[in-house]
């Protein structure tokens, strides 16, 4: 099933396309790369589906309906959630009232402060921050704060998870655990679609790949395919 | 445990602290003399604008200069509906027309960010007051407006009442998880957005709810004062009163405006009679050096202290 389809998505700065006429499609349980050249209009995207920013013209659809013109918040309600490639915590928060702002504002049901506790924490866990739940969220190391923004948005109950470099400035250790941390997303049942420039977890962790350039879609197709791609390899490393 | 303890501890001791203030508050006319029920009244009235300027401004951080405004709304509507209705109607319409007024100029400039929303803010107080003039001159022929004469008891009871229940709702805002959202618009508003809190709505209210403790506190104010004209009741000082004393007292708290205020206040007070040539000088003096020297105001001056001091404690022992 197709949990979110875009189609002819476009969306110029002054008289720059950032993105092109861009079609694209999510199937329900996938992990899915979306790569290209620094300024390729991936960030850009994502603020479109997340409507940060509003496309035009162009439209997209979550799970069948059209979600264009939705506010951020709406869009975070009915399951979309997503990470920033600047991080974006609350800084002189505690983490575990970050995580609990997720819980308490961003499912689509709303839920008791009792349960949206439970919730935060049992998260902090699952992404291995209860050991600094009462820190102030800037206080942390920049991967513990990629966490916390996962957890963040895991708290929203979404269907969609958006990770916008989840592992860029990273040491090594630390991208093998993103790593493992995003299949174990997935495993929840979480669709995941993640801007990522370190092409050995790309490559390893996803099922299928999008690539941007210039704002617009070059090529699409299995890690194997995309590794291979002629338009690809030319964009990438030049002829 | 240790969380229900907590639970217990924490409100008690501000909660009893508050209660003998509210009642030494609430029997001063009857030990204190005429002048301290006016000095007091002056003070309730700062903090109250002080306090209601904080609830928005400090969680969000946006710099509101729409004080004045607000203040100014609330006395014009004592100005005016002062004679036929009764005092605590008015008090109350005044600071729902600001209410309303906030609604209205929130949903249209919240977009705005830092130093824009600070000047179209401060461009509502002038043009509410030119609009004013325009009409009071050329529509009703009049400059200035006579206003029902209260009891200086009168006045600060109501004020009083103002100050209660604008507390409340500060610590209640405070506690709640709307006021969590609000402190996570100001840390960033679009990590906020995409959390799922509607940002425009939680600031429009906490905008609006602010507004309304302001034009109450005008409208009864305007009562002490017995003539207003469109210059003492928009008076730019008291859009930059509120920022000024909330800074000095420190805004990481909710006594920290309080403390800011009345100290404001009490020294206004104290300068403007000893010092009448220069105390505007004093004052600007003062401030510069709170704003240099306590970038968190008194109250973090004093946190500071207070954890230096235990932390020898700790190391001592």
């Amino acid at each position: 099933m197709r949990i979110l389809e875009g189609e002819g998505v476009t969306k110029y700065f002054g008289g720059l396309a950032a993105v092109s006429n861009v079609d694209f499609h999510i199937d329900q349980g996938e992990i899915v790369g979306l790569i290209g050249p620094n300024g390729a209009g991936k960030t850009t995207l994502f603020n479109l589906i997340s409507a940060a920013l509003v496309p035009k013209p162009g439209a997209i659809r979550f799970k069948g309906e059209k979600i264009t013109g939705l506010k951020p918040y709406q869009i975070c309600r009915l399951g979309v959630a997503r990470t920033f490639q600047e991080v974006k915590v609350f800084g002189n928060m505690p983490v575990l009232e970050n995580v609990l702002l997720g819980s308490l504002f961003g499912t689509s049901t709303g839920m008791s402060s009792a349960d949206a506790a439970r919730e935060a924490t049992g998260l902090l866990e699952f992404v291995g921050l209860s050991a600094v739940r009462a820190t102030p969220a800037k206080d942390l190391t920049l991967a513990n704060q990629k966490r916390l923004e996962v957890a963040r948005a895991l708290a929203t109950k979404p269907e969609l998870l958006l990770l916008d470099e989840l592992m860029a400035g990273l040491n090594p250790t630390e991208t093998a655990e993103a790593m493992e941390l995003v299949t174990r997303i997935r495993d929840k049942g979480i669709t995941i679609v993640m801007i990522e420039h370190v092409m050995k977890a790309i490559m390893s962790v996803c099922d299928r790949i999008i690539v941007l350039h210039h704002g617009e879609k070059i090529a699409e197709g299995t890690p194997q395919e995309i590794a291979t791609s002629r338009t690809v390899i030319e964009v990438y490393l030049g002829e | 445990m240790n969380t229900i303890r907590d639970i217990f501890k924490r409100p008690l001791v501000p909660g009893l602290i508050s209660l003998i203030l509210l009642i030494l508050l609430s029997t001063l006319p009857v030990y204190g003399s005429d002048y301290n029920v006016i000095l007091l009244t002056a003070i309730l009235m700062y903090v109250i604008i002080t306090v209601s300027w904080a609830i928005f401004s400090g969680p969000t951080g946006y710099i509101s200069l729409a004080p004045a405004a607000f203040f100014g709304v609330g006395i014009y509507t004592m100005a005016i509906l002062g004679e036929p209705l009764p005092l605590l109607v008015v008090v109350v319409i005044g600071g729902l027309v600001s209410f309303i007024l906030a609604l209205i100029v929130g949903a249209l400039t919240l977009r705005l960010r830092g130093v824009y929303f600070a000047i179209f803010t401060f461009g509502l107080v002038v043009l509410i007051k030119e609009l004013l003039l325009f009409w009071e001159i050329s529509i009703t022929g009049t400059r200035g407006r006579f206003v029902v004469l209260e009891s200086n008891t009168t006045i600060y009871y109501v004020m009083l009442g103002i100050f209660v229940a604008l507390m409340l709702t500060a610590y209640f805002i405070r506690r709640s998880k709307f006021g969590l959202a609000l402190q996570s618009i100001g840390e960033s508003e679009e990590a906020a957005a995409h959390t799922g809190i509607n940002v425009t709505l939680v600031k429009v209210i906490t905008f609006a709810i602010s507004a309304f403790f302001m034009g109450a506190a005008g409208a009864i104010i305007a009562t002490r004062w017995t003539y207003v004209d469109p210059y003492v009741a928009f008076n730019p000082l008291f859009s930059f009163l509120p920022v000024l004393m909330a800074i000095f007292g420190g805004v990481g708290q909710l006594y920290g405006p309080v403390i800011g205020a009345v100290i404001f206040a009490y020294l206004e007070e104290i300068l403007l009679t000893t010092f009448p040539y220069y105390y505007m000088l004093i004052f600007g003096i003062i401030l510069v050096v709170v704003i240099l020297y306590l970038p968190t105001g008194l109250v973090g001056l004093v946190q500071k202290l207070w954890k230096r001091s235990s932390g020898e404690q700790h190391a001592n022992t």
